[in-house]
Formats: structure tokens, sequence, C-alpha cells
């Protein structure tokens, strides 16, 4: 302020530009009282706005959940999926199911690969699904959770079963019944993803790794131990180890699971719980063992012969990512063929071959074995009995459950 | 002229433009017309986003039976109350990050605005070079740099420098990924051209004939870069700052990608909130707190750095 004044008043000149200065703010004056009008007004304005802001009620709006299907003329439906999830030719440029598919029935896929996280994927399509609009998307693929609370807002189509005769009939036995779709009505298993215990042989010197309480206790691996960031893959595996069954627990057995946790955290044990990321870390020995999805580990396997995994005793998780069909799809008919036709079984083992997850196709065993033997008889693809046994599944969740569990989930890990 | 200057879609429903003689007693509304397009934008993309945030975070509900505006303010509070140590550590990692942007950008800004010659252009493409990658793969290429085996972390471990960051509470053991140091390194660099780029701007315009009077007056080149380069190069600094600081306090990808648990920033704390506990209330008035505590932060810098006239 004082820079401003000329330097050649004198100080009463001075004192009275300072006063009318302040005068002039403080002054209670006609423009002032009009401001003051104004700025109420305006929050009075503001105040309305923002009450008028709320988010309605998720739901299904009866007669709202199946728009016309314009499959008959418009011969295409789009499909999104997760990155790397479907076979890829050797070239790099075709996608040979894809393609078969279209040869066979006229319909072209458009295929997106945009999934690469549950949540993020959730918060994308969130706002036009529970507005009742078209998403874009006739068929995508999700994890058991997600489609299961999508499937309880009523955001999900019943699928027709009679137009889907392959995926009825060679559905596996273990994926028949879920509790989050039962009898099947919204949804058909894409693949089954198994968490294991994984480890990198050079970085744990040799030593085997074969447990949860190994990766939370042992000294030796302090600091180098990895954690999913998938709630219910890291707490399921815990849950397991601690000699409880993630498809019946309680809120008390979940707290003390997620205690055990934080012990890990608190000792240093743990060192990040992370997303995919965690494929690059254990293959450079950041992390010397970790909970690991399976497929990634086949993958990561051909590439370095010191990755390990390990079931472990007390048994394994297995969540699926699963193919439903959103609210005001346009061409239902068409996605409806398609899941059909990934579930005949030639199909089914030419692209488990390339994607390396658990093939929920029954009689794929023997296609798979004709494309590449080891594929067949790699548990991790094709479970047997005894991994069969050991699987489990994390059970469904309440609304109430589920807020409860990811905020204390998300304060282990920090945030 | 005048007339020309109204945009054509609009010119229906604009008064008609005052004479061109300078008739009195009517405003020209030109500039305000000019103004329109401007003004809508931040209607549309800063204040309706903004009335609806504010809205959100006084709201109470959950996705099932949707959210109603009840004017719970206490979800400010217990935000706050919850997560304050983030909110620390994120203006923590993000001041010492833009300290270390300024210690680094300052010496490179300077020698490419004072003595890179004819080399002055391609060093600044150098600086902006890292833009054409994308943010992430930046951030993860930092993790190979910094890995348990790599030769950065031997180095430093032969040298006894992760002792003492160790002993200082920056690093954990004998590695630097997920330690606050992994988050801070990875902040300062992502941020760097942020910094060099307007200090660079400021510096360039300095003429050097000062530096030449200020040796003719027997300064030392120590005193001419305190007395003259420094002084005038105050508003490249405080904008540097501010435009490593602001991003860099709001960041999540380095908390998340080189850090662990415990060096989890406010940023990740929203995105955490917003898609992994679906809790909208939470995340919409932890972005308000943090919005307030960078304008605070930011008013108090402006005020004491005493450069009013580049804000």
């Amino acid at each position: 302020m004082e820079q401003h004044e000329p330097g050649s008043l004198s100080a009463p000149q001075l004192e009275a530009v300072r006063r009318s200065a302040a005068g002039g703010r403080m002054a209670l004056s006609r423009r002032s009282l009009l401001r003051l009008g104004g700025s109420g007004l305006l929050a009075a304005a503001g105040a309305s706005a923002l009450s008028s802001c709320g988010i309605p009620p998720a739901g299904r709006q009866p007669g709202r959940s199946s728009s016309a299907d314009h499959s008959d003329e418009e011969k295409w439906f789009a499909f999104s999926n997760w990155t790397e999830y479907i076979d890829v030719s050797d070239d790099n440029k075709h996608r040979p199911s894809l393609e078969e598919f279209r040869r066979r029935t006229g319909i072209k896929v458009r295929y997106t690969e945009d999934i690469n996280d549950n949540v993020e994927f959730f918060g994308k399509i969130k706002p036009q699904l529970a507005a009742g609009q078209d998403t874009g998307r006739d068929l995508i693929c999700v994890t058991d959770w997600l489609a299961g609370r999508m499937i309880r807002l009523g955001w999900m189509q019943e699928l027709d079963q009679s137009r889907l005769p392959h995926a009825f009939a060679n559905l596996g036995k273990g994926f028949r019944d879920p509790d989050w779709d039962p009898g099947r009505a919204h949804s058909y298993t894409w693949t089954g993803i198994p968490a294991v215990v994984a480890y990198n042989r050079k970085a744990t010197k040799g030593r085997t790794v074969d447990s949860i309480s190994q990766l939370l206790e042992d000294p030796g691996l302090k600091g180098r131990v990895g954690m999913l960031s998938e709630m219910r893959d890291t707490v399921g595996l815990t849950l397991l180890d601690m000699g409880k069954d993630p498809a019946t627990f309680t809120a008390a057995d979940y707290d003390a699971a997620v205690s055990r946790l934080q012990k890990g955290v608190d000792t240093r044990q743990i060192r990040r719980f992370t997303g995919n990321d965690y494929i690059d870390d254990l293959n450079k020995g950041d992390l010397a063992a970790c909970i690991a999805w399976a497929g990634d580990l086949i993958q990561l396997q051909a590439d370095n012969p010191d990755i390990r995994f390990s079931i472990p005793k007390a048994g394994y998780m297995t969540a699926t990512d699963n193919l439903l069909i959103p609210n005001e799809a346009r061409h239902k008919k068409n996605a409806e063929r398609f899941i059909d036709y990934v579930y005949e079984p030639k199909v089914a083992a030419q692209i488990a071959a390339y994607i390396n997850y658990v093939c929920p196709v029954d009689g794929v065993r023997e296609e798979l074995a004709k494309i590449d033997k080891s594929l067949a008889d790699n548990p991790l693809i094709l479970p047997d009995a005894e991994m069969t046994e050991k699987s489990h599944s994390f059970r469904l969740l309440s609304s109430k459950e589920e807020t409860e569990f990811e905020q204390k989930f998300a304060k282990l890990i920090g945030s | 002229m005048k007339t020309a200057e109204a945009p054509p879609p609009a010119s229906a429903a604009a008064p008609p433009p005052p004479a061109p003689g300078g008739a009195t007693g009517r405003r020209n509304l030109t500039p305000y017309w000019l103004l329109l397009p401007g003004i809508l934008w931040l209607l549309v993309f800063f204040a309706a986003p903004m009335v609806y945030q504010a809205s959100t975070s006084v709201q109470t509900g959950s996705l099932e039976e949707g959210f109603r505006v009840t004017w719970h303010f206490a979800t400010y509070w217990d935000a706050l109350t919850e997560y304050y140590p983030q909110f620390l550590r994120s203006v923590l990692y993000a001041g010492t990050a833009t300290l270390l942007c300024l210690l680094v950008g300052y010496p490179l800004a300077y020698a490419i605005a004072f003595r890179a010659g004819r080399w002055r252009n391609l060093l600044l493409v150098l600086v902006i070079a890292p833009f054409f990658t994308s943010f992430l793969i930046r951030t993860l290429a930092w993790k190979t740099i910094l890995a348990d085996g790599g030769p950065v972390v031997e180095v430093l471990n032969a040298l006894h420098v992760i002792d003492v960051t160790t002993w200082i509470g920056l690093t954990e053991g004998h590695r630097l990924l997920a330690t606050p140091l992994a988050v801070i390194c990875g902040l300062t660099y992502n941020f760097l051209p942020f910094m060099i780029l307007p200090l660079y701007a400021s510096l360039e315009r300095i003429d050097p004939r000062l530096h030449e009077a200020a040796g003719d007056l027997y300064a030392k080149p120590f005193t001419t870069f305190r007395k003259v380069t420094f002084p005038l190069s105050m508003p490249g600094v405080v904008a540097g700052t501010l435009l490593a600081f602001i991003p860099a306090s709001g960041d999540y990808i380095n908390a998340e990608l080189l850090g662990s648990t415990d060096q989890k920033m406010v940023g990740n704390v929203i995105q955490s909130q917003f898609l992994r506990v679906l809790d909208y209330p939470t995340a919409a008035a932890l972005s308000f707190i943090l919005m307030a505590a960078i304008l605070a932060i930011v008013g108090v810098y402006i005020r004491k750095s005493g450069t009013e006239e580049i804000v």
C-alpha cells in the first residue's frame, strides 16, 4: 500500500488519503448495502443449488432395463474386456477367435481393452447405468464381487438361457451357482482367477515359501513381501490361513484377519499392497514373495525360471471374471450369441491357451491337449481334483458390509 | 471495428453497438461479449463441478439408498481428524520436492539462459522431452532405476549414504523403493520441468548489461547474483514453486507406485474413498479441505515473497 502513495503529500494529507480509503471500504453506503444484499441472494441461490444436487437411489426402474434390441439390423456388438485377455495371433494383428466368430455368424465384435481395474471401471460406467442410459457397451467382463454389486443394483440384464445352449451345458460344476448370481441368471464366467503364493527363488536364496503365515512372519522376507490391493484375495487367504472359511466368516473374523495383516504392516514385513504391478517387482526380486494371480505366474515363469508358486495347505482363493450385459445395451442377442460361442470347447481352449487362466468350460481338456499338452496338465489352468478341493471363494457381502470392510481395508493399506 | 469484434452467433441478441463517434452515457458492451466464451467455459467446467462437489460433501447416504443433501458438515471434521497424517505428509513431501526442484532447477535454468549459447534451444527441448511419454510410464521407470539390486542402490549402499538417510528416517533398511525418499525423488523428477520453464523465462529476460554494470561497480560474481540476478528472477521463482507445489501436493501416482502404506498422500485417500469405499461425501470434503489448504499456503507464500504483480 505504502509504496503507491506519492511522496509529495504532507503528513495530514496522507492521513486523509488513508482515512478515505478505509472509510470507502467500511462506510455503509448504498453500494455496500446492495453488495450485501447481492451476496445474501447469491448464498441463498447457492444453498438451493447445492441441495438440488443429490444422487438418486440406484435401482431397477421397471420396464427400462431392456431397451429395444437392434441385433438383427446392426450386425455387431461392443465388448469391453481387460488387456491381454483374449487370444492374439503371433504377428499381433489378429484376434483369431473374434474373427472366427464373425466368419461364422456375420457379427463383428467391436473389441475394446478398456478395463484395467474393477473400481475404476465401475466409476466410469456408473453415471450412465445409474441414469438408466446406454453405456455403449453390450458385453463387459468384471470380477465377481463387482458383477454381484451391479446385479444387486439392478443394472445388469437377465440372460435368455434358450439362446445359450453351449454355455448352459458346458459351464463347469464349480461355477454353476455362485451366491451373488443364483443359477447364473445374469452372468457367465470368462475365467477363474486363483490367488496363490508366489516367490522368486533367487530372492529367497532357494527357500520355499508356502503359506500366508510365512509371508507375514518369516524374518528372512522382511520388507520384501507383497500383498494384493484386491481386498477379497488378500483377506480371504489370510482368513484361510487362520482356519476360517471365507465363504462363511463373521465380521469378527474379518477384523482379526485385518489386524493380523496390520501387524505385518507395522513390523515392516509387508512392503506394499499392489495391483498388477507386483509382476515386475517379483520378476526383479524387489518382492521376494507375494500373493499372485495364477495366470500371470504362468506367463512370468516362461520368462523367468526362478519364479515359483505354491498352493497354501490351508487353501487358496478363486475369484472369477464374468461376462455380463448391461441395461440398455443395444445388441443383447448378438452378445448372447458370443457368450454361447466362447463356451464351445474348441474356442475355449484356443482362448485359454493364450491367456492361461482357469477355463470354466467342461470338455476343454481334450481340446487344450491338442494345442499344448503341458497346458492341459497345468493345474493352474485346469485344476485337478486335489486343487479343486482347496479352492475357496469369498462370500457375498451386503451393501453395508461392503462399505465397512472396504473402509477397514483402505485404512490397512494406508488410504 | 467494434461490430466486427462481436461474436457472430450472439450478435442477433446483442444491443446495437455504440456509435463510432463515442456516444456518451452508454456503456460499451463489446468487452463483455468478448469475455463470454471464457465466462461460459468457467461456468461449465469450473463453477458447475465445484457446486456439485460442494453439494456432494454435505450429503449422506449410500449407493443403494441414494445420496441426499442433509447439510452434514461433520463430514469435514471427521475427514480431517481421520486423515490429517496424510494431509501433513502431502504438504511435507510436496514442499520438500518443490525445494529440491528449485535447487536442481535454478542452476540448470541459469546455465540455459546465460551460458548455453547455441545449445539453448536443444537444452530446452531436452527439459520438455520427458513430457512426450506418459506420466505413469515415467514414474514406473523410476521403479527400475531405484530397484533393490540396481546400480543406484548398490552405489549409495557402498558409500553408506543409505545408512545416513535411514538414520534420518527417509529410507528403510538398505533399499530406496517403498520409502519416503523414493516418493520425494519421484515428485521432484516429475514436476521439475514446471520449475525450470518459468525460471528460464524470467532469467532470460534479464539484461546481461546489468551483470556487467554490477561488475563495473566492483560486485563479486556472488554479490551480483545475490543483489541483481536473484531478485530479478523472483517472479520466475514464485511461479515455478507454485507450478511445482500445487500439482505435487495433490499427486497420488508417485506415492502409489514408489511408496509403501506409510507414504500414502491425501490424493491416495481421495482416490480410495471415491472409487473403493464409495464414500463420495468424504472424498468431496477431502478435496475441498485440500483446496482450501493449498489456497491458504499459496496466499501466505505470495504475501511473504512480495510479488503480487505476477498473480
